[in-house]
């Protein structure tokens, strides 16, 4: 009995780790946003949502080949999160923050109902089975790995981005310190556009992902928008090696608890945890004691 | 008496007298539900009005709703006895949820997403729990056998636009306690700088936990009574993050910084729901929150005191001149 037991345990231990990635790719969005424009996209996981709807309709509809469908899903959540920046937010740039997060839910409201108009409630999938992985007495679906891997990708991609090129070292600059960068002949409003289209194209390869494993509906958000931003906050809003490291604590959780109970307990468990977290380090995962 | 509270108790009087005039019964029920939504709106706002933006209202409208009905069926306890335990259920929470993120400076992002975050896992829970609560279903509390007065569950809509009514004017007597109350001021105070707030000696996370317990409180018995008036809960009617956004709506777009603006907002809402309801049939399943995610947006950017607030003070400023 005890051995079978441990397979069991070591499958949801891996499965959390593959769950952790892609975690870890939706609060790098959203940890993105916060740390350079100061505003969180409540209808982050709404934007996900559509992504998932543009490659259904690209690939499955019009029977685009992937390699064309899933460039082209990104690309229409970047121009989508651009859109959201100059529409909603930039009008509200000066105005209280909680204004600008408020007006991002009237988004989300929106999204979502736009999506019922449009694509009904049904639940729909892309119908393509990946085959699955035997390891031992373990089982993986590669929809899941390759999910973990191009997250990991996409991640590291930023990375560059960020480091090395001038655009990325002018956004980091203007993360810690908004006034002086204007001052110092920066652009901060193209580069608030450049965040946006890059925080909408990570949510576009999210989108990717998820819709290999999960079937999208309207209402797909609501799965995954509420522990994405428990991670973000337990992560530290804008900090991404904080929102990195609670993503893999989240999913591990999550995972493990599905392990045992439903998954609806996972994130019982996981919310649970958040408030424990909170009393022992409140000003996030990573801050240091002062 | 000044005229000015002349106008005060002739309004209520028509208010109270209302039904025994007029009682075409589906135009009572959406009386009802505005009154009911009103007082949950009002209920938001007594908080909200200071800058504490929670997005968590619908888990606590979903506790008292759900915590009345599971005592009524499972355990046969009246509502009269299971409203206030499901109060102080909803109460507790806010105290679990709030306690932490007060008492270490969690506010206004991180407050939103938290509180955000505690609704979406109240739906959580009333799903997982299915086999106790129907899940995603609904749940209806089982019609009594035995006296109505007991079970709350009163047949006429007279009768539950007169309770309706008079926890509505609860919720705008609340709100005026408070705009009264050294709360009021310690909370603005609050609002505009915590550190120095706690200078000048306000105990900041013990008046922003009161506030906070009394406007929870105040949504789980709006919840309590649309269960009880509807006898149909259903997860995403109650709780969840949408009933949320939902409440945070109708109070912007009425104003959250002036006693009457929430109830504005619920019969704008409600009517406006109604209308497409009516209008586009089952086809309007949908609509009205895109219409309403559009307004909120709008409301926003260029009317963010709302209708009534907004109004008050053009009133008043040309009034000066």
């Amino acid at each position: 009995m005890a051995d079978i037991f441990d397979v069991y345990l070591a499958e949801a231990v891996i499965s959390g780790i593959l769950l952790g990635g892609v975690l870890a790719l939706l609060a790098l969005g959203l940890n993105l946003i916060f740390g350079v424009i100061e505003v969180t996209w409540i209808c982050y996981a709404e934007l996900i949502m559509l992504g998932m709807y543009a490659l259904y309709y690209f690939y499955s509809v019009y029977g685009l080949p992937m390699w064309v469908a899933a460039p082209a899903c990104i690309l229409v959540v970047a121009v989508l999160g651009l859109l959201l920046h100059y529409i909603v937010i930039a009008p509200l740039l000066d105005a209280a923050p909680i204004n600008q997060l408020l007006a991002t839910g009237g988004v989300l409201f929106f999204l979502q109902s736009f999506a019922t108009v449009a694509f009904g409630i049904d639940f729909r999938n892309l119908g393509i089975r990946l085959p699955v992985l035997a390891l031992g007495e373990m089982h993986f679906s590669y929809a899941r790995l390759l999910a973990f891997g191009a997250a990991l990708a996409g991640m590291v991609v930023v990375y560059l981005f960020m480091t090395r090129t001038y655009i990325g070292t002018a956004i980091r600059a203007i993360s810690q310190d908004r006034q002086i960068m204007a001052l110092m002949g920066v652009d901060t409003k193209r580069l608030y556009l450049v965040t946006s289209a890059i925080g909408g194209a990570l949510a576009g390869l999210a989108a990717c992902l998820l819709v290999l494993q999960y079937a999208v509906h309207p209402f797909v958000g609501l799965s995954f928008g509420p522990i994405t931003f428990l991670i973000c906050v337990l992560g530290g809003l804008g900090n991404f090696i904080g929102g990195f490291v609670a993503a893999f604590l989240f999913a591990q959780i999550i995972s493990l608890g599905g392990l045992y109970s439903d998954l609806e307990w996972g994130y019982v468990l996981a919310f649970a945890f958040f408030i424990v977290m909170m009393f022992i380090r409140p000003a996030g995962l990573l801050a240091r004691r002062s | 008496m000044n005229p000015r509270h002349l106008v005060y108790w002739a309004v209520a009087a028509a208010l109270i007298g209302l039904p025994a005039v007029y009682s075409q019964p589906y135009h009572l029920h959406v009386l009802v539900l505005i009154l009911i939504w009103s007082f949950a709106y009002t209920s938001w706002s007594v908080m909200g009005r200071f800058g504490l933006v929670s997005l968590g209202h619908g888990g606590f409208m979903g506790v008292g709703a759900y915590v009345t009905a599971l005592l009524w069926n499972h355990l046969g306890l009246s509502p009269w006895i299971g409203i206030p335990i499901a109060l102080v259920c909803a109460g507790a929470l806010a105290l679990v949820v709030a306690y932490p993120c007060f008492r270490f400076r969690i506010t206004g992002h991180y407050f939103a997403l938290v509180t955000l975050a505690l609704s979406g896992i109240v739906l959580q829970i009333i799903t997982a729990t299915r086999d106790y609560t129907g899940g995603s279903l609904g749940y209806t509390p089982e019609r009594t056998k035995g006296s109505v007065f007991t079970a709350l569950q009163f047949v006429e809509k007279e009768t539950w636009y007169l309770i309706a009514l008079a926890v509505w004017a609860g919720g705008i007597a609340i709100w005026f306690w408070i705009d009264r109350s050294m709360i009021r001021y310690a909370m603005e105070a609050i609002s505009e700088d915590e550190d120095a707030a706690a200078a000048a000696g306000i105990n900041v996370t013990a008046e922003k936990l009161k506030i906070t317990v009394l406007s929870a409180v105040m949504t789980a018995l709006a919840g309590a009574l649309y269960c009880q008036y509807q006898m149909f809960i259903s997860p995403d009617t109650v709780s969840g993050i949408a009933v949320s956004l939902q409440m945070v709506f109708a109070a912007v777009v009425g104003g959250i910084y002036v006693a009457l603006g929430p109830t504005v907002g619920a019969i704008i809402t409600i009517l406006l729901a109604e209308m497409l309801r009516i209008g586009f049939g089952t086809k309007a399943v949908g609509w009205d929150n895109l219409v309403y995610g559009v307004l909120l947006v709008v409301f926003i950017i260029f009317l963010p005191k709302g209708i009534l607030g907004s109004l008050l003070e053009r009133m008043k400023s040309s009034s000066k001149r």
